[in-house]
């Protein structure tokens, strides 16, 4: 099997398995419901009359995967950009936090990863620190860096890209520390040899070794910052934004509309990382590094 | 041999003694070891592991501190050789940065230096073409064979023009045909550039075939065994292999070694 289908081939075959299995649930969930609304009316069904009816319910308990498409269709390309019913508004919204937060996050992460790696005592203070800021549920931060944030005057976009922040710096700093401390002994020694400064060791040395290390831990960062966008938008009132229409179709019981979100935000997730991986794959094929 | 004053030996040990504190009691890398190295020598280091070769070689290159005695490099403390780029330093591995070209790599030391942009092209051109790499600058690390990259390695030590070049078992990963080579390279440039080279090696006839003056070490405490002047002419082909001076030199080296306890 060629190249491009190779890679496609595996991939379609799980994507057609699950397709099964979920119109199977489709039609197993749905039908207690539909089975009731028979005996109501006082209908005779067939099992074709179940299957074709479980699949067309407005408020289903599982939606088909045709009924969530017809959706995600209905609200990008039917609807205008601006309108507030529009998948692609509110999916520019979440996509501008999950990016401003991965921004602030990555810089973040390599700042203090830099300063772990170069300062003694801050290597002993700040890793604990670090690890302890993680291991708090987000969904009980969230509103409150909300709240607080909102206090001082900062509301809209910053406090969601703050949440962000807070859940992408992690894997950034853990895989620049090990990154900036991959070279092995035998460079560090050449450097010493040369006289090197500590900052030419630290721009010629432990940055590049870092490169690879950073990719990796901007794959994780970047998933988990479209994560925090979206918990973001939960504690605002459900204005805008995927996290937004999660809300607002469970306060609703719009399942179709949940569904139709939940989808578009794995999807925009699925993106984000494989842009990531193109930009890794091209940067350390310019580097020299094999990957 | 006349003994000169430390002020014209390139290498002067008195005495050096270094002793590392393992957790179950001192090991003793190197006792008592007295060495003079004089400008233009090749001098080989040999002995079974754990001799105290490669930690005397790093003592030198101001990489480890000696407990007791002195060293002076150049009439200076090893600390100040360092700092005045006194010497260039090969390592076992080639230890080129993967990220870098070839032309990258070798220019690194002068980087560092903060030469200028026509100067460093001008000094890799050149130390590239004196190992026989030229034409592979711009290529990665890892695109090149083993022995390339040890080449690589050797340019990168001699682009700042050190007097003195201290190479840890640079060839001991490399094939049989490719070490031939690349010592026969080595000797050429000795010749042609006249530096004071010190070489650790554990192989008998590359010591002998090299060196103008041999130093045998053994283990258990770390100690120089024997200092063997080799008279071979410099101009060495490598049949000189099997000549019968070569064979009573490498007997000498042996003799040492059993001496030392090294075969038991």
């Amino acid at each position: 099997m060629t190249g491009a289908l190779s890679r496609v081939f595996p991939i379609a075959t799980v994507v057609a398995a699950i397709m099964v299995v979920w119109y199977g649930f489709t039609v197993y969930l749905n039908s207690p419901w539909q089975i009731e609304q028979y005996e109501k009316a006082g209908i005779e069904w067939q099992m074709g009359d179940l299957v074709r009816d479980t699949m067309a319910h407005d408020r289903p308990i599982l939606p088909a995967p045709h009924q969530i498409v017809t959706e995600i269709w209905k609200t990008t390309v039917e609807k205008k950009i601006t309108s507030k019913r529009s998948l692609i508004f509110h999916g520019g919204v979440t996509l501008s936090s999950t990016l401003l937060g991965f921004a602030m996050g990555t810089i973040l992460g390599i700042g203090l990863a830099v300063s772990i790696v170069e300062n003694r005592a801050m290597d002993k203070s700040l890793m604990p620190w670090i690890i302890t800021s993680q291991t708090i549920p987000i969904l009980a931060i969230a509103p409150m860096i909300i709240v607080v944030l909102n206090a001082v005057g900062l509301s809209g976009l910053l406090p969601k890209a703050m949440i962000s922040t807070y859940l992408s710096f992690f894997p950034v700093v853990v895989g620049m520390v090990k990154g900036l401390r991959s070279p092995d002994l035998m460079l560090m020694d050449l450097m010493h040899t040369y006289k090197a400064s500590r900052w030419q060791v630290l721009w010629k040395l432990r940055l590049p070794a870092s490169v690879p290390f950073l990719f990796a831990s901007m794959k994780v960062a970047i998933a988990i910052s479209l994560v925090g966008a979206i918990v973001g938008e939960l504690p605002t009132g459900a204005v805008a934004g995927l996290g937004a229409r999660l809300l607002a179709g469970s306060y609703y019981g719009q399942t179709i509309q949940i569904w139709s979100a939940l989808i578009s935000a794995a999807c925009m997730a699925a993106i984000l990382v494989a842009i990531v991986g193109v930009v890794s794959h091209f940067t350390l094929k310019r580097m020299g590094l094999r990957a | 041999m006349a003994s000169k004053t430390g002020e014209d030996m390139v290498i002067d040990a008195k005495k050096l003694c270094l002793t590392f504190d393992a957790n179950d009691g001192p090991v003793h890398a190197l006792k008592d070891v007295d060495l003079g190295i004089e400008k233009g020598d090749f001098v080989s280091f040999i002995g079974p592991s754990g001799c105290g070769k490669t930690t005397l070689l790093r003592v030198i290159a101001d990489l480890e501190h000696p407990t007791l005695g002195s060293i002076t490099v150049n009439g200076m403390t090893p600390e100040q050789a360092r700092l005045e780029r006194a010497y260039g330093y090969v390592f076992q591995a080639p230890a080129l940065l993967a990220w870098r070209t070839i032309e990258r790599n070798v220019g690194l030391p002068l980087e560092i230096m903060g030469l200028s942009a026509v100067e460093k092209a001008e000094r890799v051109a050149r130390t590239l073409d004196l190992v026989g790499l030229d034409g592979f600058g711009r290529k990665f690390p890892w695109q090149l064979s083993g022995g390339m990259q040890q080449r690589a390695s050797i340019a990168r030590a001699l682009a700042f023009d050190a007097d003195l070049l201290l190479m840890d078992e640079p060839f001991g990963a490399l094939d049989e045909i490719v070490r031939d080579h690349l010592n026969e390279q080595l000797l050429e440039l000795w010749r042609k550039t006249g530096k004071t080279i010190c070489f650790v090696t554990h192989s008998i006839p590359e010591a002998v075939y090299l060196s103008n003056k041999i130093v045998v070490m053994s283990p258990r405490p770390g100690r120089v065994t024997d200092i063997i002047e080799s008279d071979l002419p410099t101009d060495r082909p490598l049949d000189i292999r099997e000549s019968k001076k070569f064979l009573d030199i490498a007997q000498r080296v042996r003799n040492g070694l059993r001496d030392g306890h090294s075969y038991e």
